[in-house]
């Protein structure tokens, strides 16, 4: 039986439905099984390959879980120093302002010690595309609480649950900047779903369309998972983000072509 | 022979800047230093050549941008005075990690903390040695005149991009505000993009087809790696030692004694010299013009033909650490100092010689 397929007679074209991505750099991904920034890494290199923009591509990674990002990006990056992606990004485009700029920043980078510079460049309108991962905690530290941490929520520096009298209320930073005018399009997407990997596909093409109009700031939240942090498994860190994290940071835009989007 | 200004030595910063084809000027406004981004706004330099000025909203925005452009192999400056250099030294570190090319000007004012906006010296050990963490250098320019301000920040962009570091001009807030006619360099055209791509491989500029990926990063989680990583530094900086010392000799041929000063403090020694030799002390002055690397054989040559030296310094004493290294204790070497923002007068600079050097 060993000699009637060979590899090479099953890895034909036709027989082909799912391939890495060529923007994806050929090596094995440094985050846990289960965790949503492969998926995202890859949306973002399928958009890129798709419009064909990878020579005038220049991306920015964070200091945090995803801060090896540009060991999978097969595209040109800088590695910002803790929060200040958006301050590169901002140097970035107006060097290269018919580039295509993106950082790629988790909720401790762009929502506690980088707040000050993601506000200020989605303020001045920066025509750049950020993409925010929210799991509610700092992953690659070893799961303490992070600005976006849901109240009651446990980690490892709130280990009785996250008290808001004593330590704040999560931040909403993605509703936040939706209201400054130099910010086109913000949504709040997951990865958690084949569904869910789609309409975030859409929204990253659909940001970095509006960069190649000029048309201003894009912010994509993805509310992902972070099972070893949460000290779950994948299916039940899922299943807890739906029932705790959806809530509280509701899927869906926020707001398009420069205008809020109406609750119903 | 260039055009001839009466300007201040801020605004010359900020012409000379225009002039050498700085292609971005990121900066946060401080005090004695905000007439350069102020001048340069005004001179609206993206009509005259393209460049990009832009207010940031502090200084660690400011030196991250600076790191963002110049990791794309654009020529970026930043400046600041003495507490916003201090939020920068996150960033330098990581520039000189990254081994990108930068210029940073700092206006120094008096310290610690907030303290006066009055001219000082007192962050020569944070200029020079390293400043942020990690084993790092800058390459340190001092300049003592406005002349300087503006013939050292077109050096300070050729060096930054001959050996991929950032590059500081230590300055101070009288050389800052005070006005000097100042002969102007020709205008340097600004780079292509075209250029840039062609001189700087290393930049991410955007990933052709023909190349892999280009990663501007000063991370490397194998200690082997980042062990190899300071070992390319530290030759970078000995290359610097051999071959970027710069420094300025008066009348020390015939001196029993020696001033050694920078920047400010070197210009009033040059009037207390006068001074001395009238009175018939043989004074000469040795001025360090960079700081980094510092003109140790020099100053060692110098130092062992006189009786004595006095380091003038508008600090505490932190230049005299190295002039004592590279001479010795053979001879009588003191510091002298006025600090908070008072700057010393020639008079006090001879008395102290006559004090604490000659009948010392």
């Amino acid at each position: 039986m060993e000699d009637q397929f060979a590899k090479t007679d099953i890895q034909v074209p036709e027989n082909i439905v799912y391939k890495r991505t060529d923007l994806m750099v050929d090596r094995p991904l440094s985050y846990c099984p289960g965790c949503g920034h492969g998926t995202v890494h890859r949306m973002l290199m399928e958009v890129i390959e798709e419009m064909n923009i990878r020579e005038k591509t220049i991306g920015v990674s964070p200091v945090g879980c995803s801060v090896l990002a540009y060991d999978f990006l097969d595209v040109d990056m800088l590695g910002a120093a803790h929060g200040r992606a958006p301050a590169l990004a901002t140097a970035i485009k107006r060097m290269w302002p018919n580039h295509f700029v993106f950082t790629y920043q988790g909720d401790g980078d762009l929502a506690a010690i980088g707040t000050a510079e993601t506000i200020h460049a989605c303020n001045r309108g920066e025509n750049i595309t950020i993409i925010f991962i929210n799991n509610g905690i700092y992953g690659m530290t070893g799961g303490q609480m992070a600005p976006t941490t849901l109240a009651g929520m446990r980690s490892s520096t709130s280990p009785y649950g996250r008290d808001v009298a004593m330590m704040g209320h999560p931040l909403k930073i993605t509703e936040l900047i939706a209201h400054l005018p130099g910010v086109n399009y913000v949504t709040r997407q997951a990865v958690h779903t084949p569904n869910h990997v789609r309409k975030t596909k859409k929204a990253i093409r659909k940001a970095f369309d509006i960069q190649k109009e000029n048309k201003g700031l894009s912010f994509i939240e993805v509310v992902s998972n972070c099972n070893s942090g949460w000290k779950m498994t994948p299916v039940q860190a899922n299943k807890w983000m739906e029932d705790n994290m959806f809530p509280f940071y509701p899927l869906g835009d926020i707001k398009v072509d420069g205008e809020l989007v109406a609750k119903s | 022979m260039g055009e001839l200004r009466l300007m201040k030595g801020n605004e010359a910063i900020a012409e000379a800047a225009i002039r050498a084809g700085c292609d971005g000027y990121f900066g946060y406004p401080i005090t004695p230093q905000s007439e350069i981004m102020e001048y340069l706004m005004a001179e609206k330099p993206h009509e005259r050549t393209g460049m990009v000025v832009l207010q940031a909203e502090s200084e660690v925005a400011s030196i991250n941008m600076l790191y963002g452009g110049a990791g794309t192999g654009k020529m970026v400056m930043t400046s600041s005075s003495s507490p916003g250099i201090s939020l920068m030294q996150e960033g330098i570190s990581y520039m000189a990690g990254a081994e990108l090319p930068a210029v940073v000007v700092n206006v120094v004012r008096g310290g610690p903390g907030l303290g006066t906006i009055q001219p000082s010296q007192a962050d020569y050990f944070q200029a020079v040695k390293g400043g942020g963490h990690g084993d790092y250098k800058m390459l340190v320019y001092a300049p003592s005149s406005v002349q300087e301000m503006s013939d050292q920040t077109k050096l300070a962009f050729e060096k930054a991009f001959e050996y991929r570091t950032p590059v500081m001009i230590l300055s101070d807030g009288a050389i800052g505000q005070m006005m000097e006619k100042v002969v102007l360099f020709d205008q340097v055209p600004r780079r292509t993009d075209e250029e840039v791509i062609a001189r700087c491989p290393w930049a991410a500029t955007g990933r052709p087809a023909h190349r892999g990926h280009n990663i501007i990063t000063s991370l490397d989680l194998d200690p082997a790696g980042q062990e190899k990583v300071n070992l390319k530094l530290q030759e970078k900086y000995r290359r610097m030692e051999q071959n970027e010392v710069m420094y300025e000799e008066i009348m020390c041929d015939d001196a029993d004694y020696l001033f050694v000063a920078f920047g400010l403090s070197a210009r009033i020694c040059q009037k207390a010299l006068d001074l001395a030799r009238a009175k018939g002390i043989k004074v000469g002055l040795f001025r360090p013009i960079t700081l980094f690397p510092f003109p140790t054989m020099q100053i060692s040559n110098v130092g062992n033909r006189v009786k004595g030296i006095l380091v003038v310094e508008m600090n505490a004493g932190q230049m005299i650490e190295d002039v004592r290294l590279s001479v010795g204790c053979k001879i009588k070497i003191e510091h002298f100092g006025r600090f908070g923002g008072i700057i010393p007068s020639p008079d006090e600079v001879v008395r102290a010689l006559e004090k604490q050097i000659i009948g010392g």
